[in-house]
């Protein structure tokens, strides 16, 4: 199968950019979609050109290291899936597809499709985690915890943190990821003790990143690879809220000392 | 050199206890005085980071990767061991250390064993109070499953996830350290020198991925956490970024790499389908739980699966291992499926596959209860081959998953340069000659939570090191190597794209010293890597600046090192003249096609020291001594 590919080549963060005409040919469909960029990244270097930078790593769609926007898709056509996963059977011969790297204000652009992500490191810095020094942890079935709790932070916790939610939402919102893990960790009876606070930090965090608001579009939840439900950020603004009245009652301290001030979750403007 | 393994003496069951007793502590006000620097985010790299800064060292922490979540941990999927005997049904300490002696065919340490299921118990309890999602029982408490080569019930999952979920805790213990200004995180840096003064690891070298900028870290101690040389095959189940140059670079800076040629082929991956094929996906061996193996009776039986009678297939581990059948262990499952498809039997485009059948569990359980244990494993499946293996059987093939070898470290886990520790899959491990199943996870964690935090403390309340920082001359001597190394790859101008060279290479391995391994074989690929590698050097090319995001100029480097320790493992593989679980030595079997251990003389960890590139190494042997669990040829009929 034959392709025509148009792909955003920059070389830098300071460079402009621009989109760069390839055809490449004799595709088989069994190979999945990173590994037909190989074959054209193998002929530019070839050509002496050179190849087109895309972050991947485990190439079975848990790492979350891959990622690009495929005609204006994230991850492309199919649900549920990442790119490295995408195999070239949902392709047709002759195809023209436009790739672009995940476009966001708190995703700069490092090189062609790859971004810097490490904004979701810092959201999850500010309290996405249940204190628990090593060797302070009581006996595992001390903790019960019914079977359709731990089925819920399960679903929850199989967010892959590849930005695919941000770079598809029209205010380049981090409202799912961030959403997801408040929720993973809220639900269990492990994570109660710091709910509150951990949702306060993580969503100034998400704003002091200048992620943009949610006004429940849902186009996060059609993209994203591993099928996370916007119920998460429903989850996540009745915890805000909650907080907030936590913290005015005096019920923890909130090191952030911004509540009350901070716009909420879906409601910034 | 003298290889003191610095084992505690007494009962096997009060090592531990006695050892941490006996270690000297540092006071809680001078830990901060102390800076660690931890290469890898990983099961081992992560719990170690963490836990090192909440005891209150400075850490700083390295990884390739845009971040330390993405390590390579993530992709395990059954799950993790732990000796919690919740079940009921006999497990222990005792019998997990038993086990694991067994499975990896004599050939590891018995003292690092035993401890290693013992802290197997708070690895579990660690990582429940961390939020990790495991699988529950309606009562709330937590599920078990067996796993290959275990008859007890003591794996701890969370669907099919089980790495991703661990290392999420792990990667958010990390973060929280991170948040608190206790460890410096370096996302998108790769080591690529190790920095010794006066004898003791001091520092590293790295290269920053995205400016390329060449950077020297200076410290009290170093701990390498970087996984495993799977990659060296080319086509693995390790991510496409996992490679050996950090520990590889420390084994030329004087760390010995012990049993380099013990590597695991895991019998459940997806086949290969072509030559353009990048990587190759496991299956979770749990499948084997439910799933039955088959190939035709008759070589070249090319109908369709489901037009095959009962009568006229054969299931050729029930049939051969009675008692274990599908669930033998990796090396066994691994061998007897090449060896079925060697014979003709194999099934696919290729040849080189044997059917997983879940058609009778279906039929006893109902897709339901399937879909339940197996279903993102069956999407996964169904994704990538475009079959539905609810309808169809799977098909699968072994791949190179996991190396047991390693760099060599004592009991402490600190290598043969004083102040070099290796943790997790970096080391040359517990798990001997073979891993068993669910094993890695819980040695990654045991390494990084519960061992190396202590054991450094030790080194350095009793080191008495001098101030040494980066304007050192061993730094500048360092940065140097590494930017003379980016600048001759840049310079060559050859011919042909580093993949080129590494899927040369991997087939070269793959066939000579892969699931079995030839004296004649082994030959022939020493005389043909160093040529090889000639050519790789005279003949790559490597587009772009040094000063750049330059993907094939990180390749390179690792390719480079992966050509330098395809030899040793070459060598390693033919100085061992037996055969001991993943190393299989057509030469050394029994008569029913088992392999064959010689334990008269090679009881020991072959550990080599390194004595220039191209230049014969020379071999140290560390005996090893069974006193609990006594060596016997493994059997799973």
């Amino acid at each position: 199968m034959n392709l025509i590919l148009h792909i955003w080549r920059q070389r830098n963060h300071a460079d402009s950019g621009r989109m760069v005409r390839y055809e490449v040919n004799g595709i088989n469909p069994d190979m999945s979609f990173l590994e037909m960029l190989d074959v054209l990244n193998e002929s530019l270097i070839v050509k002496g050109e050179e190849p087109v930078a895309f972050d991947n790593d485990c190439r079975e769609g848990i790492c979350g290291t891959c990622g690009f926007m495929i005609n204006g898709v994230a991850h492309g056509p199919e649900r549920g899936t990442t790119v490295c996963q995408l195999h070239m059977r949902h392709f047709k011969d002759g195809d023209e597809l436009y790739l672009e790297p995940w476009r966001a204000r708190a995703f700069p652009v490092i090189r062609d499709l790859a971004v810097d992500r490490s904004a979701f490191d810092r959201i999850i810095a500010a309290g996405g985690y249940i204190s628990v020094s090593t060797g302070s942890a009581p006996e595992a079935n001390s903790i019960p915890v019914p079977k359709e709790v731990a089925d819920q932070a399960m679903d929850a916790a199989a967010c892959i943190g590849c930005g695919a939610c941000v770079a598809m939402c029209p205010n380049a919102s981090a409202a799912l990821f961030t959403g997801a893990k408040i929720t993973h960790l809220g639900v269990l009876p492990q994570g109660q003790p710091e709910r509150y606070r951990r949702v306060i930090s993580m969503v100034a965090q998400a704003n002091a990143e200048m992620f943009g608001s949610c006004t429940n579009i849902g186009e996060c939840e059609a993209v994203c690879p591993k099928e996370i439900k916007l119920e998460v950020i429903a989850r996540m603004n009745r915890d805000f809220i909650r907080a907030s009245w936590a913290a005015r009652d005096g019920a923890f301290r909130d090191d952030a000392a911004e509540v009350g001030k901070l716009p909420l979750a879906g409601a910034r403007r | 050199m003298e290889l003191d393994a610095k084992i505690p003496s007494g009962p096997i069951e009060s090592r531990w206890d006695r050892h941490r007793f006996e270690m000297k502590l540092v006071n809680p006000a001078n830990k901060r005085k102390f800076h660690v620097i931890v290469v890898g985010s990983g099961l081992a790299g992560a719990s170690a980071s963490a836990t090192l800064a909440e005891l209150g060292y400075r850490v700083s922490c390295f990884c390739f990767q845009d971040s330390p979540r993405r390590a390579h941990s993530i992709a395990a999927q059954g799950g993790i061991n732990a000796a919690k005997n919740y079940q009921n049904d006999g497990d222990s300490v005792y019998r997990l250390f038993y086990d694991t002696v067994k499975g990896g065919d004599f050939r590891a340490r018995e003292s690092n064993v035993y401890r290693l299921a013992q802290i197997s118990l708070n690895i579990i309890d660690q990582c429940v109070a961390q939020g990790v999602p495991f699988a529950r029982e309606y009562g709330g408490t937590l599920e078990n499953r067996s796993f290959g080569g275990a008859q007890v019930s003591r794996t701890f999952y969370a669907r099919g996830q089980t790495g991703q979920q661990l290392l999420l805790g792990a990667y958010q213990a990390l973060e929280r350290q991170v948040g608190a200004g206790q460890v410096a995180m370096h996302p998108r840096h790769e080591m690529l020198e190790l920095v010794l003064v006066d004898g003791r690891a001091r520092g590293i070298v790295t290269r920053d991925l995205v400016s390329g900028r060449i950077e020297s870290h200076a410290a009290d101690a170093v701990v390498l956490a970087t996984g495993g040389y799977g990659n060296v095959f080319y086509l693995s189940t390790n991510a496409k970024g996992s490679n050996v140059t950090a520990i590889w670079r420390a084994h030329k800076r004087g760390a010995l790499f012990a049993n380099p040629c013990f590597t695991q082929i895991h019998p459940t991956c997806i086949p290969v389908t072509g030559d353009y094929q990048s990587k190759l996906t496991l299956m979770s061996e749990s499948l084997r739980n439910d799933g039955r193996i088959w190939v035709p009776l008759q070589k070249g039986d090319k109908r369709w699966p489901d037009k095959i009678p009962e009568q006229e297939r054969d299931y050729f581990l029930e049939r051969k291992y009675p008692s274990f059948g599908n669930l033998v262990p990796r090396d066994v499952a691994s061998r007897n499926a090449k060896a079925v498809c060697d014979e003709g039997r194999g099934v696919g485009e290729s040849g080189y596959g044997v059917y997983l059948d879940f058609r009778d569990a279906i039929q006893r359980l109902g897709r339901e209860v399937i879909r339940e244990r197996y279903g993102n494993l069956f999407d996964m499946y169904q994704r990538i081959t475009g079959e539905d293996p609810y309808l169809v059987p799977m098909r699968i093939y072994p791949a190179t998953h996991y190396t047991m070898g390693g760099l060599w470290v004592d009991y402490n886990l600190m290598s043969t340069i004083p102040g070099l520790y290796v943790i997790g899959e970096a080391n040359f491990s517990d798990h001997g000659a073979n891993r068993l199943g669910a094993s890695a996870l819980m040695q990654g964690l045991a390494d990084g939570y519960f061992i190396v935090p202590y054991t450094i403390g030790d080194y350095l309340a009793g080191a008495k090191l001098p101030k040494v920082d980066v304007t050192h001359a061993a730094f500048r001597e360092a940065e140097t190597q590494v930017a003379c190394q980016v600048k001759r790859f840049l310079e060559i101008k050859g011919s042909r794209s580093v993949d080129s060279f590494h899927r040369e290479l991997g087939k070269l391995i793959w066939d000579y010293c892969g699931m079995s391994r030839t004296a004649e074989g082994l030959r022939f690929a020493l005389e043909k890597i160093p040529r090889m590698r000639e050519e790789f050097w005279r003949d790559v090319r490597v587009l772009g600046n040094g000063d750049d995001f330059n993907q094939s100029l990180e390749k390179a480097g690792r390719v480079a090192d992966f050509f330098e320790l395809a030899e040793l493992m070459c060598l390693d593989a033919l100085e061992r003249n037996e055969s001991c679980g993943g190393h299989f030595r057509e030469e050394f079997q029994t008569p029913d096609g088992e392999a064959l251990r010689d334990d008269a003389n090679y009881s020991y960890v072959a550990a080599w020291e390194f004595k220039g590139v191209g230049e014969q190494p020379v071999l140290h042997r560390e005996p090893l001594e069974f006193e609990y669990v006594h060596p016997t040829q493994r059997s799973y009929k």
